[in-house]
């Protein structure tokens, strides 16, 4: 019945872009496409000059001013890697000066583009999507399908925490890998990223967000792996490249569903058609879509790539591991919120994958040591709690959490970057092997680190859900979101594996619940153990610990302000009420036009906001939570008493367990990758490829031509009376058809 | 638009001008040729001149496409498909003509009249192409016919060229029985040699009179021996492989064009009615002929040969054509021939560069290397290979063209499903001779004794370039030859 009215819309839309009506024309929105491509110019610019410089190496930069990382010019090559993931060589790059000005330059204009149009944006009240088609892509029988961005307040969003957090991330960047001999090529690479990333949240169909999602996977790939002549490097690289090949099957599949049912890939097609498609069908396409939001987001079972993808530089792991490239699942399922909020049993396997990660990762994250592999599970976690809210429908919860996420978790992830530049620098100044990584070996850097300890501390809060922080208005609303929905929404009447949705989705909440729980014990031991208690660097390397440079730094001044206050996007009523302070829900309101309507779809028209008190009481709850995490390991954990890496002990029973993240990837090992392995090599390989392929169809279809060739030499005599015989026979064959037939 | 009035002899001289202006051309070269001494300087300024020729004619055949001409009932007939496929003609003849000035040069075939016989022959093919007569279709056929017997011994030098012009005749004689048998049964069986009529009274009395259908059967047995369809093909390895290389091109491109195109109006125009009748036998015509092509031509060792059987498997494509009937086959066939020349004239241009003087070097295993020494022309002969296999993007056009046929075939009226399935699964079958060429040019160490071959002519070179050009650029927007293709369609006149 729906379909009728979108129908209608749809036209309505189409004439008015026809008309050249929309309120967006005319402009800083008609330059949309600039924003995608100054960010592509900047990876040929920085290519190029990578490029150039390996053709005709010149003399490496032998300015010293830069004195950062000076003493690793005494290193000898052949330790260069010992000290763990983000030991390099160190070499400064004869263009990277240039590269310094055009890496993060590119990606300022690009936000400040962006920032521009944000701004036309608010002032045009536009309540559709701006569609800008720049060329027709392919036709093919029924595809007629353009290479067309889609600007809308989803979009918007996106653009604003990819470049906006971009930025940020590439100024960091300088500071960190300035003395890197691949500096050019890591801009390019990092360049790149941002304009696959920006071309699949504008992408205006799924084919076009492919393009985005595939050209992501690229970069991550190139990332990881950046320092690939260390072979760990490289395996990760192909472990998330693998990882994600398996998900982007089910984006695949999911949009032959969409085009074999639906004949059409763009958004605004297919959410005109959606509600008159049968339930099964759109559950199916979203499973598959799920699936694909399974491997770039890291969920269950498909995280595994994540936490090896710390191998990559630090700055990287911020802006593609943590901020932006795997919250594209997240912002796939927003993105196809007209789907989604049609198929509750796809939403509930949603939330719940999400739910369950949740909690799998934080307790995995308990138990580790490297502060790397602390956050990357922290990352995990959190991309399930964004599951959890787009699973239930509440997708401006999810997007809320998305952009708070992005803020604290960027911040961390630099604040550890610069955590881990200090300890190198310590390390490479006596020539010590330590791993500079591992939470063991630091202890007490607040000495040393003043800056960065405060601004660490505002993210672990901000993450730990403490008010007013960013993170607690955005893990309570989704909290609040899952229970509002455990009545009254297509979610509750559906059921998933025979269990009814009512009660999943309190067993989600109470997940949620726990885990917050969590996520404040795991990140108070991490800032704990690094920046609190004894130092344990040691006492030749305790001089060298300092503050990174004022390059690095000034991001995270930039992230902490965002982290503190980012919860003001979208304050909940009851705290609006109580106090004068902002606006009620401007986030809500802003993406109205894009999820409103789907978000009501699923809670059956009424929106889902709880009575004041009960919102009193699950804000209670959800505080006296993350307190309650931060105190009990505030007194239990004890970092007097932890000892280096090296005299440490071998964890026992449940704690082995966990520091060795439930033995997972052994048992993918086992159970997948060494069958799939051994049955290449002795059956596909052995067997089907060189027995059967090779032996009998392309020796053997070699021999049947060898033999028709025989058999065509010999008639073919060369004697014109065999011919005249041949034709003569072929003219009987034929009169013969013609007649007898 | 002009509509030609046929019964009024002034205006059928008009509606077969460019034939007619081709042909009185032509007698005015053959006297410029034969009139002093042979000479290189001679070959080539007729050459120029022939080229010229084929220029302007072409540009009265565009006149004609653009004036939008139609003919009333009569012998000829005027509309796209025909000046579509007089166009794809000349060109073939105006490459075939630049091919010979440099092959002729280096081969010291100093007679000026060769390119005059080429002209002869396109003037017979165009007459071939508009004909709605029977009578006039045996002429064309003739006139080509017999000039092309000529040109594929005209180095008198070669024992080979003189042996295969020989047998090329008399099964072509032989051949030509069968053809003119058919028509005469046919006309017995309907009192009537022109097409349209045959149609009406076909399509009234039905196919049941023996005469007509052994008529039919001949007729396909005399196209079929000028396309090359199994197993009326023998003559065609022996013939390719003697004759001058650039007539070689001109046989499998041109010759294969125009009684393709003159098969397809016989039966559209004629026997539309029915192909209940014809379906079965050339149903299996086709398939014999893409199997058999294609194998045989895996065990080819010179190049030229394989490129003779390749021909032959792509009369088995194009005969599908015939088979899907109407308007989608007729324009799917005009874009086959079209990619086809352009891949052939590449293919053997490339032949005609590398073989040398006196054709010294033809086997496959001479291209050993090619990369390495001229990677120009080893990727152009990649291109022709994977154009000729269908292959996409870097096969270009080569790929639509398969494809167009394949869609003409599903589509048709009564989808030809079984022989489409033939028809990929003989594609892949040609990947085995086609990329073995491209392996052996890209990953074989050099194996020529000399590494350094006759230099290219410049026309020769321009050949190569343009055919490579066009494939690709067409590969990537095939947009305006299927535009020209679908619009060119056979215009039967109303019975």
């Amino acid at each position: 019945m729906t379909a009728l009215p979108a129908g209608i819309m749809l036209l309505l839309q189409e004439a008015a872009r026809a008309g050249g009506a929309h309120p967006l024309a005319g402009t800083a929105a008609d330059w949309l496409w600039l924003v995608p491509v100054l960010p592509l110019l900047g990876f040929l610019i920085n290519g190029a000059l990578s490029l150039v410089a390996v053709a005709h190496p010149g003399p490496a930069d032998p300015d010293a001013g830069h004195g950062e990382a000076k003493p690793a010019h005494a290193l000898p090559p052949d330790t260069a890697g010992a000290h763990g993931d983000d030991h390099h060589p160190v070499a400064r790059h004869r263009f990277a000066g240039i590269v310094s000005v055009i890496g993060p330059l590119v990606l300022a204009l690009s936000f400040a583009l962006t920032a521009a149009i944000f701004f036309a944006m608010r002032a045009a009240h536009a309540e559709e999507p701006f569609i800008q088609n720049y060329f027709t892509w392919m036709i093919t029988g029924e595809l007629d399908l353009a290479m067309a961005f889609q600007l809308d307040q989803l979009a918007m969003v996106m653009m604003l925490v990819i470049t906006g957090v971009g930025t940020l991330i590439h100024v960091f960047s300088v500071g960190y890998m300035r003395d890197d001999p691949g500096y050019p090529r890591y801009f390019a690479y990092l360049n790149l990223f941002v304009f696959f990333m920006l071309v699949l949240v504008l992408g205006a169909s799924y084919p076009v967000m492919f393009i985005g999602w595939e050209g992501v996977g690229l970069c991550s790939y190139l990332l990881i792996g950046f320092w690939f002549s260390e072979k760990a490097n490289a395996d990760a690289g192909k472990k998330a490249f693998i990882v994600n090949r398996i998900g982007d099957f089910g984006f695949l599949i999911a949009l032959m569903l969409l085009f074999a049912n639906v004949g059409k890939l763009d958004f605004l097609g297919i959410a005109a058609v959606a509600p008159g498609m049968s339930v099964a069908v759109v559950t199916a396409i979203c499973l598959f879509l799920f699936l694909g939001c399974v491997g770039k987001s890291a969920q269950i079972p498909l995280y595994v790539w994540l936490p090896d993808a710390m191998a990559g530089p630090t700055p990287v792991s911020a802006l593609i591991h943590a901020a932006t490239m795997v919250t594209a699942g997240v912002y796939l399922v927003a993105r196809s919120s007209f789907l989604f909020s049609l198929a509750p049993v796809a939403g509930l396997t949603v939330a719940l994958t999400g739910a369950v990660t949740a909690l799998f990762a934080a307790t995995i994250g308990l138990k580790q040591w490297d502060i790397k592999k602390i956050l990357a599970y922290s990352t995990v976690s959190q991309l399930g709690f964004m599951f959890i809210a787009v699973g239930v429908g509440a997708y401006v919860a999810g997007i809320f959490h998305l952009a708070t996420h992005a803020f604290f978790k960027a911040l961390l992830f630099l604040g550890s970057g610069s955590v881990i530049y200090a300890m190198h620098a310590a390390y490479h100044k006596t020539g010590s092997h330590e791993d500079a990584q591992d939470v063991r070996n630091m202890g007490g850097l607040r000495r040393y680190m003043p800056v960065t300890w405060v601004l660490m501390w505002i993210a672990t809060l901000a993450i730990a859900g403490i008010p007013p922080f960013a993170g607690f208005f955005s893990k309570d609303e989704i909290l609040a979101s899952v229970y509002a929905r455990a009545h009254g929404s297509n979610l509750a009447e559906a059921s998933l594996l025979g269990i009814p949705g009512s009660t999943l989705l309190y067993f989600i909440y109470f997940i949620g619940l726990v885990t917050a729980l969590l996520t404040a014990i795991y990140m108070t031991r991490m800032m704990l153990y690094t920046f609190h208690g004894p130092n344990r660097t040691g006492e030749a390397e305790r001089g060298a610990l300092k503050e990174a440079p004022w390059v690095m730094t000034g991001p995270l001044v930039v992230l902490g302000v965002l982290s503190a206050f980012g919860g003001w996007l979208n304050l909940p009523k009851v705290f609006t009420d109580a106090l004068p302070v902002g606006s009620t829900f401007a986030l809500e309101h802003w993406l109205e036009p894009v999820v409103g309507e789907h978000q009501l779809a699923v809670t059956h028209g009424k929106a889902a906001h709880l009575a004041a008190g009960t919102e009193y009481v699950l804000i209670g709850a959800a505080v006296a939570i993350a307190v309650a995490g931060i105190l009990v390991a505030w007194r239990m954990l004890k970092p007097e008493q932890l000892v280096p890496k090296k005299d440490a002990p071998a964890e026992q029973g449940i704690e082995r367990v966990l520091a060795e993240k439930y033995f997972v990837d052994e048992g993918y090992d086992r159970v997948i990758v060494q069958p799939v392995y051994q049955g290449s090599r002795g059956f596909l390989w052995r067997g089907v490829d060189a027995g059967l392929i090779d032996g009998l169809f392309v020796n053997g279809s070699g021999w049947l031509a060898r033999g028709f060739g025989w058999l065509g030499s010999a008639a073919q005599t060369g004697a014109v009376g065999t011919y005249a015989w041949v034709l003569v026979l072929g003219v009987i064959a034929v009169i013969g058809v013609f007649t007898l037939r | 638009m002009r509509t030609f009035d046929l019964s009024i002899p002034l205006d059928l001289t008009a509606a077969l001008a460019p034939d007619i202006s081709l042909m009185l051309g032509a007698m005015v070269l053959l006297l410029w040729a034969a009139w002093g001494r042979e000479s290189i300087a001679r070959q080539r300024a007729v050459g120029a001149a022939s080229m010229l020729l084929c220029a302007l004619v072409a540009g009265m055949v565009l006149f004609f496409m653009w004036t939008d001409s139609t003919v009333g009932p009569g012998p000829v007939a005027m509309d796209g498909f025909r000046w579509t496929a007089d166009l794809i003609l000349l060109l073939a003849t105006f490459a075939t003509i630049a091919l010979s000035m440099d092959y002729n040069e280096r081969e010291r075939i100093t007679s000026a009249e060769s390119h005059v016989l080429l002209l002869l022959a396109t003037s017979g093919m165009m007459v071939l192409v508009s004909a709605r007569d029977l009578i006039i279709v045996f002429l064309g056929i003739e006139i080509m016919s017999v000039a092309v017997y000529v040109l594929a011994g005209m180095n008198r030098r070669s024992d080979r060229a003189a042996e295969g012009s020989l047998k090329y005749f008399l099964l072509g004689a032989f051949s030509t029985c069968f053809l003119l048998y058919g028509i005469a049964l046919v006309y017995g069986a309907t009192g009537t040699t022109n097409l349209t009529e045959i149609g009406g009274r076909v399509a009234a009395a039905g196919a049941t009179n023996p005469l007509l259908l052994i008529g039919m059967a001949l007729l396909v047995v005399g196209f079929g021996f000028k396309v090359a369809a199994v197993p009326f093909h023998m003559w065609a390895p022996d013939v390719y492989e003697g004759a001058p290389t650039p007539i070689t091109a001109y046989m499998a491109a041109a010759v294969k064009a125009a009684a393709f195109a003159s098969f397809l109006r016989v039966w559209m125009e004629a026997f539309p009615d029915v192909f209940v009748q014809w379906h079965y036998a050339l149903w299996w015509l086709a398939a014999v002929t893409m199997v058999a092509g294609n194998l045989i031509a895996l065990a080819q060792k010179n190049i030229k040969r394989m490129l003779a059987y390749s021909s032959i498997a792509h009369a088995g494509y194009i005969l599908v054509a015939v088979l899907a009937r109407g308007n989608l086959g007729s324009s799917a066939f005009l874009f086959y021939a079209f990619a086809y020349t352009l891949a052939t004239f590449g293919a053997f241009a490339v032949v005609v560069v590398l073989s040398g003087r006196g054709d010294r070097y033809l086997r496959i295993d001479d291209y050993a290397g090619l990369w390495t020494v001229r990677p120009w022309l080893a990727g152009s002969m990649a291109v022709f290979m994977l154009a000729l296999l269908g292959f996409p993007i870097f096969g270009g056009i080569g790929f639509f063209a398969k494809w167009y046929m394949l869609q003409a075939a599903l589509d048709s009226i009564t989808p030809l499903a079984r022989l489409s399935v033939i028809l990929v699964l003989t594609s892949v079958v040609s990947a085995g001779y086609y990329l073995y060429v491209v392996m052996v040019m890209f990953m074989r160490p050099v194996s020529r004794p000399d590494s350094d071959p006759q230099p290219v002519g410049r026309l020769t070179r321009w050949v190569i370039a343009a055919a490579a050009v066009l494939i690709l650029a067409f590969g990537i927007f095939p947009d305006p030859v299927v535009r020209l293709t679908r619009s060119s369609v056979i215009v039967p006149i109303d019975r």
